[in-house]
C-alpha cells in the first residue's frame, strides 16, 4: 500500500499543473471566442476560476510531493505526533 | 467536566450550538433563494440578465470569503476559546443578514446599494467560516467517548434544516402575500431578513449560558493553548499534511456531493426541467425532511464502524448514480417521453394577447397561453410569444384582427416558448424519491464528518485547522457546483445542438468526488480517535 500511496503521489504532482494548464488553455479559449457582447463577463469568470483553483493546485501539489516523499506511509495516532 | 456528560447537560450542549448554527445557515440561504428578486431590487432595472449573475456573483463571494473567515475566527476560537468566538460569528452573521433587508435599492441610492449588500454578504461568508468549525468543535469536545459522531451529526443536521427554514420561510411569506407584493421594493421578500435578527437573538441568549468548552479551558488552565494558531497549523509540516489529506481526501468530495444533492438538484428541476417554482421548492421540503434523520443514522453508525468508509461510500453511490438520476429528472418532466395520454377535456389554447413594448413602440408580441392536461394530473402551460416588428409605431392596445400587416416588417419565425410544468401526484413522488436518494448520499458523507474532522486535529489548533479546509471543500469546492456545472453545459452548446448536455454539468461534481474517492481510499485511515482531549 505504501508503495501506491508513493506512486500516486507522482501523479498529483503532475495533475495539478496541468488543471491549472487545462484551466488556462480554457479561458483562453472562450475569452477568444466570446462575442463583443459576453467578452467582459468571460473574463470575469474565468479570472474569479484562476484565481480560485490555482492556489489549490498548489495545496495539490505539496499534497503529492508528501505522498510521494512517504509522508502517508503512517498516520499520527496521537497529537503529539502532529505536534512533534 | 463529567457533568457535561449527563445525557440533559449533552443534550443543552447540542440544542444550544445547533440552533445558532441553524440560524447561521438559514441567514446563508435566504440570499441565494431570493437571488432573482434581488437582482431587481439592487441593479438597474434594464440590467437583465447581467444583473442576475451579478447577484449570484455576489452569492458567490460569501462562498469564497468562507475559508477566510475560517482562518480568522479559528484563529480567534484557538487563542480566547470557542464560545465566544461563535458567539461574535452568530451576531456578525445575524447583523448582517438584517442589515441586508434594510439596504435600499438601486432605484434609491444607485450603485450604492449593490456595493452595501456585497460588503454584508462577504461579512456573513465570514461569519459563516467561523461558525461551524466552532459548533462542531464544541460539541465534539463535549461529546462523551464512542458517541462522538452520534452527538456531532446533530450539528451536521443544521445545514440542511437551516435550508428547510430558508425554503418554508420564503415560500409561506411569497403564499400569503402574493408575488407583487412580495417582490416590491419594499415588499415581503426582506421578511426573511428581519426574521433573522429575533431568531439570532434568541439564539445569542441561549449561547450566554453555555460555559467553555471542556478541553480548552483545561489548556488554558494548564497555559498549553496555541500562541500562534495558524502558524502551527500550517506552518508545521506534520500538522499541514493532515490539513491537505482532510481536503483532498475527504472534505472536498462531501462538499460537492452535499451541493449537488441539496442545490444543483432545485436548480436543475427548474431551469431544465421547467418545473413550477413553489412545487420544485416543495419537493425539496419534503425530501429534505425525509432524509434528515439519516444524518443521526449515519453519525451513529460511524461510531460503530468508522468514519472513514461511511463517507466514501457516499462519494461511490454519488458517482455511479448522479447521471442515471438526472436522467430520470429528464424522463419523468419531457413531454415527448411522456406515456401518460393528454386530457382533451381539459386542455385548451388561450387567445392571442398583444403585449406592447414599454420602450420601443415599435415592437409588438403576441402571447398565447396553452395549457396541455395530462391523466396523471400533471400541468404543462406553454406561454408562447411572438414577436412583431412594424414599420411604424405598433402601440396601440387594439385587438390583434385589427393591426393591419402591411404595418408589420418582421415576424419572429420562431416564436419563444417558456415552459413551465406542474407535475401530478406519482410524478411529483417520482422526483421526491430522487431528491431523496441524492440527500441520502449527502448524510453519508456529511453526517460523520465533523467527528472525523475533530478526531484529526489536536485540541490548541483544532478550531482553525479543520475549519480551513472544511470551507475550502464546501464554501469553494461545492459552493462552485451550480455556477461550474452550469458554465459546463454552456460549453457544450453549439447551433447544432442549441440546448447542449444538459446532463455535461454533472461532470464537475463526479470528477471532484472520484479524485477524492481514490485519495480517501488509498490515504486515510478508518481509525477513530478515543482520546481527542490531546
Amino acid at each position: 500500500m505504501n508503495s501506491i500511496k508513493k506512486i500516486l503521489g507522482y501523479v498529483w504532482m503532475l495533475l495539478a499543473p496541468a488543471i491549472i494548464f487545462f484551466l488556462v488553455f480554457q479561458a483562453k479559449n472562450k475569452i477568444i471566442h466570446a462575442t463583443e457582447a459576453t467578452r467582459a463577463n468571460t473574463i470575469l469568470q474565468w479570472v474569479i476560476i484562476l484565481i480560485i483553483f490555482t492556489p489549490i493546485c498548489v495545496g495539490f501539489f505539496i499534497f503529492g510531493k508528501y505522498a510521494s516523499e512517504n509522508a502517508y506511509d503512517h498516520l499520527p495516532e496521537s497529537s503529539e505526533e502532529i505536534e512533534d | 467536566m463529567n457533568d457535561t456528560k449527563q445525557p440533559s447537560k449533552i443534550a443543552f450542549v447540542i440544542g444550544a450550538s445547533s440552533v445558532g448554527t441553524l440560524i447561521e445557515w438559514y441567514d446563508f440561504y435566504i440570499f441565494g433563494m431570493l437571488a432573482t428578486i434581488l437582482s431587481k431590487q439592487f441593479f438597474p432595472a434594464d440590467a437583465g440578465t447581467s444583473a442576475l449573475l451579478s447577484t449570484l456573483a455576489i452569492f458567490a463571494a460569501g462562498f469564497i470569503v468562507r475559508p477566510f473567515g475560517a482562518l480568522v475566527f479559528g484563529r480567534l476560537g484557538d487563542l480566547i476559546g470557542r464560545k465566544h468566538t461563535f458567539l461574535l460569528t452568530l451576531i456578525i452573521m445575524g447583523g448582517s443578514t438584517f442589515a441586508i433587508g434594510l439596504v435600499p435599492g438601486y432605484a434609491t441610492i444607485g450603485w450604492f446599494a449593490p456595493i452595501l449588500v456585497l460588503l454584508l454578504r462577504l461579512l456573513q461568508g465570514l461569519a459563516l467560516g467561523g461558525e461551524y468549525g466552532g459548533a462542531a468543535t464544541y460539541v465534539a469536545e463535549h461529546a462523551p467517548e464512542g458517541q462522538r459522531g452520534f452527538w456531532t451529526s446533530w450539528i451536521q443536521t443544521t445545514a440542511t434544516l437551516g435550508l428547510f427554514l430558508a425554503l418554508g420561510v420564503i415560500i409561506f411569506i411569497r403564499s400569503n402575500q402574493g408575488v407583487d407584493k412580495f417582490s416590491a421594493e419594499w415588499g415581503g421578500w426582506r421578511y426573511p431578513f428581519w426574521i433573522s435578527i429575533v431568531l439570532v437573538g434568541v439564539s445569542v441568549l441561549i449561547r450566554m449560558r453555555m460555559s467553555e468548552s471542556p478541553m480548552f479551558t483545561k489548556l488554558k488552565s494548564e497555559g498549553k493553548t496555541s500562541v500562534n494558531p495558524l502558524k502551527e497549523s500550517f506552518g508545521h509540516k506534520a500538522n499541514f499534511k493532515m490539513v491537505l489529506l482532510a481536503l483532498f481526501g475527504a472534505v472536498m468530495g462531501q462538499g460537492v456531493v452535499w451541493y449537488t444533492g441539496q442545490f444543483y438538484a432545485q436548480s436543475f428541476m427548474e431551469t431544465v426541467c421547467k418545473i413550477d417554482f413553489i412545487q420544485s421548492r416543495n419537493i425539496m421540503l419534503v425530501a429534505i425532511l425525509m432524509a434528515t434523520p439519516c444524518f443521526v443514522l449515519f453519525g451513529w453508525l460511524s461510531d460503530k464502524i468508522g468514519r472513514k468508509w461511511i463517507m466514501l461510500a457516499g462519494m461511490l453511490l454519488a458517482i455511479c448514480t448522479y447521471r442515471p438520476i438526472y436522467k430520470e429528472f429528464i424522463n419523468i418532466t419531457s413531454a415527448s417521453n411522456r406515456s401518460q395520454i393528454i386530457d382533451l377535456r381539459l386542455t385548451k389554447s388561450g387567445p392571442f394577447m398583444p403585449l406592447v413594448d414599454a420602450k420601443d413602440r415599435h415592437k409588438m408580441y403576441l402571447r398565447q397561453v396553452k395549457d396541455t392536461f395530462y391523466s396523471d394530473g400533471s400541468v404543462f402551460k406553454y406561454t408562447i410569444t411572438d414577436t412583431l416588428i412594424g414599420f411604424d409605431e405598433l402601440g396601440v392596445n387594439r385587438p390583434i384582427n385589427l393591426i393591419n400587416p402591411t404595418l408589420i416588417k418582421y415576424h419572429a419565425t420562431k416564436p419563444n416558448v417558456v415552459v413551465e410544468k406542474t407535475m401530478g401526484k406519482a410524478a411529483s413522488w417520482n422526483l421526491i424519491w430522487l431528491v431523496f436518494i441524492q440527500i441520502v448520499y449527502v448524510t453519508m458523507v456529511y453526517g460523520p464528518i465533523a467527528a472525523f474532522l475533530v478526531e484529526m486535529f489536536p485540541t490548541k489548533i483544532r478550531y482553525t485547522s479543520m475549519s480551513l479546509p472544511y470551507h475550502i471543500g464546501n464554501g469553494v469546492f461545492g459552493g462552485l457546483v451550480p455556477f461550474l456545472g452550469t458554465l459546463i453545459v454552456e460549453f457544450t452548446k453549439s447551433p447544432a445542438h442549441p440546448n447542449g448536455d444538459v446532463l455535461a454539468g454533472l461532470w464537475y461534481p463526479i470528477g471532484v468526488a472520484v479524485v477524492c474517492l481514490i485519495i480517501g481510499t488509498v490515504y486515510l485511515s478508518n481509525k477513530i480517535d478515543k482520546n481527542v482531549m490531546d
